[in-house]
């Protein structure tokens, strides 16, 4: 175990920086409970997923594996009897992705006969006529990333809206005696920082701690992910030290990740502030552990919660046509084109018509759209997927079965191959998820950090006499 | 005056969200040396990103030369947010290949 001369420390383990997106590493995470940190953590959630399962309400991860690292966590935690803090359960942070969780716990804690124990548990998802009644008091919404403020239109368009929770949630829990907290959706950093601040730590470590263990491994080199890392905090610093025997927290490493996923590498921001990293000092401490200096923390005047929403937009179905004719892949938007008109026969302008169909054309630009700087030098054949989305399944699979097959017959005046202008691999158009978009990255301002989160406590595990912990 | 690309000299070069409006670049160097010759040789500018992607400079909403990593990040607003229908790399993992061949002089 690493000594420090900066008085008390705490120790923090961090297994997965979206636990469920895919399995732990068991081997390190063992050699980290082996160390016995003070505290198990793990964020669950991001908005990387896209806007699909915050809408539709499911996860982009399986149970097994989300349960997986639950159990391993929770019986390591149990086993050192120290706290376990999950956020943004289920990748989405929804009520139903909490209820999951806290079933799976005690599930887990059941089979396993464990000792009866106190668990946690807040829900993140905020009523639309709440914000309904914030908007029409005069309350604004304000957007963020040049959004504009929150339309009414943009809510009604919304399906579901959850908040962003900051360390509220987390230390009240705490300090009700939680022994497992399962977090709704909330910023990654403050799972890690309420217990800190809780126990008197500096705010500005704490959150600067939350920040550099919120992905595990991937502040570590060489690059690997779901490898174990622990984070210990002082009065005077953080160290981070990663658990994988081959993997090193270097200056560079742990440097690099503060600027990991976020516009800019030095701030932070969480409901209740912002972590300004812009003096953080880095230092190899020893050959597996960086030690920081220096970050600060800027108390917000009035706490702003931000919002993430997500709307749908219809049913969506997708097709795919491969192209390998020189003369039809110069003309490819043409023949795109075509096949745009055909529909536009049919339905009309998509904004009119109601619906959308849209072209990715691999092999040309399929990745990068419009800021492909090589979208005029295609390569011999492309793969063109077509999306047709539209209020009614029936709708949105004519849409993309027209939009797909008619490239077949576009027509282009000096083609040799006159039966056929693509290949098909499928001669049919499938149902996908449905298309969801974000409708909200806003913020909103709070009286109270706790008002958007509901808190509740509950007992899991075996008593002694052998009934079940509910 | 002989050139390099920008592969051959950075330990890093990626692309991800930041955030569900925007895509963050990082070009990070193994040490001082590399970091500091490419930020002095100005290739990598918010107009010459702009350039290379094609795009209006005002979509380039931060562009910062960040010393502690020896890292060059600018970050873009994305046309459409992640995920939207039509949007071909929700986690926008994938933008970044463009930087891999920008030449940077070498003396």
């Amino acid at each position: 175990m690493m000594s420090s001369n900066t008085g008390p420390t705490l120790r923090f383990l961090c297994p997965n920086g979206h636990l469920g997106f895919a399995p732990i590493k068991v081997p390190s995470f063992e050699l980290g409970v082996a160390t016995r940190p003070d505290f198990i953590l793990a964020d669950s959630g991001s908005d990387d997923i896209g806007p699909v399962p915050l809408g539709q309400d499911t996860s982009t991860s399986p149970k097994e594996w989300q349960r997986h690292d639950l159990e391993h966590m929770l019986l390591a935690a149990r086993k050192l009897g120290v706290p376990m803090l999950i956020g943004s359960a289920g990748d989405t942070g929804t009520n139903s992705r909490v209820d999951m969780y806290v079933g799976m716990i005690r599930e887990i804690a059941a089979q396993h006969g464990l000792a009866p124990f106190k668990l946690g548990y807040f829900y993140s998802e905020v009523p639309k006529s709440y914000l309904r009644a914030k908007m029409s008091s005069g309350e604004r919404v304000e957007g963020l990333d040049g959004r504009g403020d929150l339309t009414t239109h943009e809510l009604e368009a919304t399906d579901r809206v959850v908040a962003v929770a900051g360390v509220h949630p987390y230390m009240e829990l705490l300090r009700r005696g939680a022994d497992v907290i399962i977090g709704g959706r909330s910023s990654d950093a403050v799972i890690f920082a309420a217990p800190a601040i809780l126990a008197g730590y500096p705010e500005p470590l704490a959150y600067y701690l939350g920040k550099v263990l919120e992905c595990a491994s991937f502040n570590a080199e060489p690059y690997a992910g779901k490898e174990s890392v622990i984070g210990e905090i002082s009065h005077a610093d953080v160290k981070v030290t990663a658990m994988h025997p081959g993997q090193r927290c270097t200056v560079a490493s742990v440097a690099g990740h503060a600027m990991y996923e976020r516009s800019n590498p030095f701030y932070e921001h969480v409901a209740g502030g912002m972590l300004d990293m812009t003096d953080c000092r880095y230092e190899q401490y020893d050959e597996r552990t960086t030690r920081v200096t220096g970050p600060r923390f800027v108390k917000a005047d009035k706490v702003r919660v931000k919002l993430e929403g997500s709307g749908k937009v219809g049913e969506r179905y997708m097709g795919f046509a491969g192209v390998r004719d020189p003369y039809t892949i110069a003309r490819i938007d043409e023949v795109i084109d075509w096949a745009r008109q055909q529909v536009r026969e049919r339905f009309g302008e998509p904004a009119t018509g109601g619906y959308e169909l849209h072209y990715q054309v691999y092999g040309r630009d399929g990745v990068m759209g419009e800021m492909e700087p090589l979208r005029n030098s295609p390569g011999h054949e492309l793969g063109i997927m077509v999306f047709g989305v539209a209020t009614t399944a029936e709708m949105a699979e004519e849409v993309a079965l027209t939009g797909t097959r008619q490239m077949f017959y576009a027509r282009l005046p000096d083609v040799k191959g006159t039966a056929g202008g693509v290949a098909f691999p499928l001669d049919e158009v499938t149902r996908v998820s449905p298309a969801y978009r974000w409708t909200l990255n806003h913020t909103v301002a709070v009286d109270d950090p706790l008002e958007l989160f509901e808190l509740h406590t509950t007992e899991a595990g075996v008593s002694a006499v052998g009934s079940g912990g509910r | 005056m002989a050139g390099k690309t920008l592969s051959e000299l950075a330990k890093t070069i990626r692309s991800k969200n930041a955030g569900v409006d925007r895509i963050t670049f990082d070009v990070i160097f193994r040490d001082r040396e590399n970091y500091e010759l490419v930020k002095g040789s100005g290739v990598l500018s918010r107009d010459s990103v702009a350039r290379l992607y094609r795009i209006d400079p005002a979509r380039i909403t931060d562009f910062v030369n960040y010393d502690p990593a020896f890292a060059i990040k600018f970050t873009i607003l994305r046309s459409r947010p992640s995920g939207s229908a039509g949007d071909s790399d929700i986690f926008g993992a994938q933008q970044y290949a463009p930087l891999l061949s920008v030449e940077v002089p070498v003396d």
